[in-house]
């Protein structure tokens, strides 16, 4: 693997053995010992152009763990406040040593930018670039969803059947996005249900189904439903009238909690707005898996790293001679 | 390209018992052992040793399966290896005798990846090595305590060991590189 970009060209063997690398990730971190020696020497940039605490420790907790050298860059107080563009910045990290940038960045499409323009030769991961992707945590979901279901006998297995119920800012999300590809990839069916003026326009040709009634998608019984963090610094316009309309109307209340099928797990990628999109009682039951998502979220993007670093080098040749 | 078959089911078999045998003798017995294979073939080899083990002095040996991965010092000159599920049995290995059981010893890196392993799992009392073929070529000081079988061969030539859990037979030959 060259890069981690986006979910949408993820393959479906391809995904497996990344969530297969990532048991064994899971395994280690089980041990009394949890630091691996596999990544030592290598140095892993955290480029972020976006405010990002979970991701971003994620990401560190997951190159500390194994062994490699970390890197943090956050945009907010460095030269690109001063102006430095994309390019510059890049090859000023490359320049001392990186062998992967991990990026997030406001802009959609710009961790694809930094791979393909050959500006630099090191590996990019996509921490999430606008309202485009965000792989690692449909990963991590997909990881969550699959453990919760078959346990430790979840190795080699996809989401075959499996009904994922997605709920809120489906038009500002990421997050929601790069689910839809990787579900659809592990055979799994997905519901999205979202306020109508937050639907986007081309989402008749994703392969999900669109539902704008919360109460007929929790009658519907699904296996996982993951509710969306509403994003209030994307709220540009007047999408819904206020607030207290939204979570009356796509929040998870404790009666639609109490609706939801006992095995039902409640997913949220969190940070989570409790009150609105999701109630202190499901947030805080044994069904919601955010915390195992928060541990999982390390694991998963151990085994990107893994796959990214700890291979052959395409360009390693001509680094060796220099 | 002439492939050579050196070992046949019943020599592994034999070559197996000796191993099990010569295990208990120098432990003085069953007790504190634990068996730990190198996947992939590795883990039946164990688990056959294990059996030997149970049926010659009448107690169950822990087996377990110890993936050394991530613990190697060549990963950045191969395509990217997948990683081998690793499970310690439930008695852990802190102060037990554990055997390491792979099928071929050659360079010596596999095994130091799994001393390195071993170090972050627990600290046993001892770790042994038990090797069905010893193909010579060593790049680091490790020897094997028991050996099924010393193997002189070329550095370019390639040892191939089929277990019949894995491959459907029991085999070890050696295969002459064209080049």
């Amino acid at each position: 693997m060259r890069h981690l970009l986006d979910t949408r060209t993820l393959s479906r063997e391809h995904a497996i053995r990344i969530l297969d690398v990532a048991e064994d990730m899971a395994d280690t971190q089980e041990r009394e010992v949890k630091k691996l020696p596999t990544l030592r020497g290598r140095t892993i940039v955290n480029l972020f152009f976006e405010d990002s605490t979970r991701t971003r420790i994620s990401f560190e907790a997951a190159a500390k763990r194994l062994s490699a050298d970390l890197i943090n860059f956050s945009a907010k107080g460095s030269s690109v406040s001063k102006g430095e563009s994309l390019q510059d910045t890049a090859q000023t990290l490359e320049a001392m040593g990186a062998d992967a940038v991990v990026v997030r960045h406001g802009a959609s499409g710009a961790p694809r930018t930094l791979a393909s323009s050959g500006w630099i030769d090191a590996g990019v991961v996509n921490a999430g670039d606008g309202t485009h992707e965000h792989p690692t945590q449909a990963l991590l979901d997909a990881f969550t969803m699959r453990r919760r279901r078959y346990g430790a006998d979840s190795r080699g297995r996809d989401l075959a059947g499996h009904r994922v119920t997605i709920v809120g800012d489906v038009l500002h999300s990421r997050v929601a996005r790069s689910n839809v590809w990787l579900l659809d990839a592990l055979g799994a069916e997905v519901t999205l249900v979202a306020p109508p003026t937050l639907v986007p326009q081309d989402v008749t040709r994703w392969p999900a189904k669109i539902v704008f009634d919360l109460d007929e998608a929790i009658a519907d019984g699904p296996e996982a439903l993951m509710m969306l963090r509403i994003q209030t610094e994307r709220m540009t316009g007047s999408f819904f009238p206020n607030e207290r309309e939204y979570a009356r109307l796509w929040g998870l209340d404790p009666v639609r909690f109490r609706a939801l099928p006992a095995d039902t797990i409640v997913m949220h990628p969190g940070p989570m707005n409790r009150g609105l999109e999701i109630c202190a009682e499901a947030a805080d039951s044994t069904r919601a898996t955010v915390l195992e998502q928060v541990a999982n979220g390390v694991s998963v993007r151990m085994a990107v790293l893994y796959l990214l670093l700890a291979g052959e080098h395409a360009g390693s040749d001509d680094k060796e001679i220099r | 390209m002439s492939t050579r078959t050196v070992l046949h089911q019943a020599d592994i078999t034999r070559a197996l018992t000796r191993i099990a045998h010569e295990i208990l003798e120098s432990n003085r017995g069953p007790d504190g052992l634990v068996l730990l294979g190198i996947p992939s073939r590795g883990v039946p080899l164990a688990e056959r040793i294990a059996a030997l083990i149970e049926r010659v002095a009448g107690s169950v040996v822990p087996v377990g399966q110890l993936d050394v991965t991530m613990y190697r010092d060549d990963l950045s000159r191969h395509p990217t290896r997948t990683p081998r599920p690793t499970s310690i049995p439930a008695g852990g290995i802190d102060g037990r005798t554990v055997v390491l059981v792979d099928d071929v010893l050659f360079s010596g890196r596999s095994i130091r990846a799994a001393l390195d392993a071993i170090g972050d799992i627990g600290r046993p009392a001892a770790v042994r090595l038990a090797i069905l073929v010893d193909r010579g070529h060593r790049e680091l000081p490790i020897r094997p305590d028991f050996v099924g079988k010393n193997l002189p061969s070329a550095r370019s030539e390639r040892v191939n060991v089929s277990v019949s859990e894995v491959d459907g037979i029991d085999e070890v030959s050696i295969r002459a590189e064209a080049d």
